[in-house]
């Protein structure tokens, strides 16, 4: 008897299920498939090409062939290169630069905007346009104003008699740097202040009406009300800010090509010229990879800080 | 690319045919009998692709199309053209023969094909042919073809585009100058007159792949420095070189403000709205102002000539060449070989020559004869520029390490440096040997 039971037709069965018959109905798996795609998306476009910059830095691959693994000799070549350090720290000094300027701009534009302001719909419409428009035209409409001979500028204030030689905007090294800095700002503002602008919408106006009544002052209501509930917005719109500005690339194209001498080369710029233009893909994807540790810190930081209550809900709300 | 299917094959075909009966032998004949006793045959059902440099002359492109219908009425093979900035052509060419996949053809900027020696069609055979034909290539057009000391023609050479001295003739006779300054001496006397009498002129020190290089390279050479001697090794750490970097200095002084941010165009601007009144440019300058009806006074008062001599006592000039390279993985070559043969050949090429008024200047000398030099008198020194141009790495090979110490402006960038105040002579030269050594390592 027992030896019968043991060989029932129906326990062989179960054992026939295959484990990717199982896998296929399984509920803890069913995440998994769903994600496969995007997965398959992230991998190919995203980490390959990250993974196969990052092997091309450790190698001597020119254009045209491929190179052979030299460990670090990239890298130590470009720890001693003065134009690798002097592409560092104009980036750093772009990215700093701007980026706190936009953000602060950014933040009071879209505090206006916050306002019942008349025309408000168009006045917002109107604050997008420089965003709108394709960098590499605002660039070529920036290298027109600040042109040696043909800039606007220098123009009207030779006309008003306030200069009498045309002011070198490009073939300056710190004119040329405040210059490339300036036509970024003036590209990167609507995007902070417009996501700025939809953060600030989310902020209940009962909060005001509250604040109001028990006598706070304006600054008292931005900091106490506005600021903590307008981080969390803050922290992303400033991340994107900093790794679009760290890695702008067609704005400095257009207007100097890193010149005058190398002094508005940033790391983006001096990769694409080291690697495609001169041909050292190694260098150049050492350069590239350079950048990653920079860009991790600025994701870091925003990362934990959104993680972290106190800066979403303000300090006493552990 | 080159998708094509069965159909669009049989639609060209007979549109071929089509053409060539409904016109007659008047319009196709020399075509057509070229395409009959070539020794380049196309493959059957061939078609091409050909990234080319982005015209500066109009008329220069519209006869460059006429010859490509003409070929393709010829033979069938129809030829796609595209254009992209003459910069911009060695990134996509360094793309395409790094991925195997893009144009059949590249028509680039010095020395691209020996960027990717080993990604190229050998193409010898039309070279030779055409060498034999039209009573040989000049020796630099040579060398751009098959590299110092090799045997095999990577591209074929075909034009340069001359950089020559564009000036304004009263700024200069009021300047005490009955002719263009001959010697660097008198140049700086020259520059420095014109300065004094508020028509400055002016060199691009900016990262301008054309007249930067054109004229720092002219500068260094003058004074007998060079970036590598004739075995590559690098030699730009020089008195030669500090010689060149004190004259530049000199001359930046005598130059418009600005010049450390021009690019290519920006002299072009300058020079025609009045602002300077000597630069280093091709023809462009001269073809539109001549075209432009506001500007005939300044086409009439300007003129061309060569650059000045240095302490080297010969010319030491550097123009653009424009090699016409096919890549191996072309389906084609025999297609490619035709077009490159037919380019040049005489009822082809002494059109585009004429219409590019001056701008291209051709590297077979049987092209001498063409009468676009004698036409016009102001277009007569391009004449010459295949003849006195040094080569891409001057003393040394025309490789790939030449190409790439031009596109990284290592000579452009010392100069730069220099007058701008950011180094000193030593400094300048050092920063520059230290690139370049690392270029030119073996």
């Amino acid at each position: 008897m027992t030896q019968i039971a043991l060989e029932q037709p129906p326990v062989k069965q179960i054992r026939d299920a295959t484990a990717w018959a199982r896998l296929k109905v399984n509920r803890d798996w069913l995440g998994f498939w769903f994600m496969l795609p995007a997965a398959a998306i992230l991998i190919l476009f995203l980490a390959y090409p990250l993974g196969l910059g990052v092997w091309l830095s450790f190698t001597d691959a020119r254009i045209g062939r491929s190179g052979t693994f030299v460990g670090l000799e990239n890298y130590e070549w470009l720890w001693g290169d003065n134009v690798f350090w002097l592409s560092v720290f104009n980036t750093l000094l772009y990215t700093t630069v701007a980026s706190t300027i936009k953000f602060a701009v950014g933040l009071y534009l879209a505090l206006l905007l916050n306002e019942n302001l008349p025309f408000k719909a168009i006045l917002r419409a109107v604050v997008l346009i420089p965003f709108i428009v394709p960098t590499v035209l605002s660039a070529i409409a920036f290298w027109w104003i600040y042109d040696a001979q043909f800039s606007i500028v220098s123009w009207s204030l030779k006309h008003l008699g306030l200069i009498h030689e045309n002011i070198n905007f490009l073939g300056d090294v710190w004119n040329a740097r405040w210059s490339v800095i300036f036509a970024n700002i003036w590209r990167g503002i609507p995007f902070v202040a417009i996501t700025l602008l939809a953060g600030l919408q989310t902020v209940s106006p009962s909060l005001y009406e509250a604040a109001t009544i028990d006598g706070a002052s304006a600054w008292q209501r931005f900091r106490y009300i506005t600021y903590p509930l307008l981080t969390p917005i803050i922290a992303v719109v400033m991340t994107f800010s900093v790794l679009f500005t760290f890695t702008d690339f067609q704005l400095i194209w257009v207007l100097t090509r890193g010149g005058p001498v190398n002094a508005t080369h940033l790391m983006a710029t001096l990769s694409y010229q080291r690697a495609i233009l001169s041909g050292y893909l190694g260098e150049g994807s050492a350069i590239a990879t350079a950048m990653i540790p920079f860009l991790l810190a600025a994701i870091l930081i925003s990362w934990f800080g959104l993680q972290r209550r106190k800066w979403q809900q303000g300090e006493n709300n552990d | 690319m080159r998708d094509f299917t069965r159909r669009t094959l049989v639609k060209g075909g007979t549109a071929a045919t089509a053409v060539g009966a409904l016109t007659g032998p008047a319009l196709l004949n020399w075509a057509k009998a070229w395409a009959q006793s070539s020794p380049f045959k196309p493959e059957a059902g061939a078609q091409l692709s050909m990234l080319r440099w982005k015209y500066f002359v109009q008329s220069e492109d519209d006869a460059f199309v006429k010859i490509m219908e003409a070929f393709t009425k010829a033979t069938g093979v129809k030829v796609t053209i595209s254009r992209e900035s003459y910069e911009d052509v060695q990134p996509k060419a360094s793309v395409a023969a790094n991925t195997g996949a893009g144009q059949d053809m590249f028509w680039g900027l010095y020395s691209l094909p020996f960027l990717f020696p080993q990604k190229v069609l050998d193409v010898s055979d039309v070279a030779d042919y055409l060498g034999k034909k039209y009573g040989g290539w000049v020796p630099s057009a040579q060398v751009y073809g098959k590299g110092t000391g090799g045997k095999t023609w990577l591209d074929i050479p075909v034009c340069y585009s001359g950089s020559l001295m564009n000036y304004r003739i009263s700024s200069m006779e009021k300047a005490g100058f009955k002719e263009f300054p001959k010697t660097t001496d008198e140049f700086l006397a020259y520059a420095t007159a014109c300065k004094k009498n508020g028509t400055p002129g002016g060199f691009a020190l900016g990262h301008a792949p054309g007249d930067a290089n054109a004229w720092a390279h002219w500068c260094l050479w003058a004074h007998g420095g060079n970036l590598v001697d004739k075995n590559d090794k690098v030699v730009i750490n020089s008195p030669e070189t500090a010689k060149a970097l004190e004259y530049s200095k000199k001359l930046y002084e005598q130059m418009i403000p600005g010049v450390l941010s021009w690019n290519d165009a920006s002299n072009n601007k300058a020079f025609l709205a009045g602002e300077i009144h000597w630069t280093d440019n091709g023809i462009s300058i001269y073809v539109a102002a001549k075209k432009d009806p506001t500007k005939q006074a300044i086409a009439a008062d300007m003129n061309h000539a060569y650059y000045p001599i240095g302490p080297v006592g010969k010319p030491t000039e550097f123009h653009l060449m424009y090699p016409l390279l096919a890549m191996k993985y072309t389906k084609y070559p025999d297609a490619c070989k035709a077009l490159m043969a037919f380019m040049l050949e005489a009822d082809q090429f002494n059109a585009w020559l004429i219409a590019s008024q001056g701008y291209l200047t051709h590297t077979l000398n049987a092209y001498d004869k063409n009468p676009v030099w004698t036409m016009d008198p102001k277009t007569a020194p391009f004449r010459d520029v295949a003849k006195r141009t040094l080569t891409a790495g001057g003393l040394g090979s025309v490789g790939e390490q030449a190409a790439t110490a031009i596109s990284e402006f290592v000579v452009v960038d010392m100069f730069a440096s220099y007058c701008a105040g950011r180094t000193d002579v030593k400094g300048a030269m050092s920063d520059a040997e230290r690139q370049a050594k690392r270029i030119y390592r073996s």
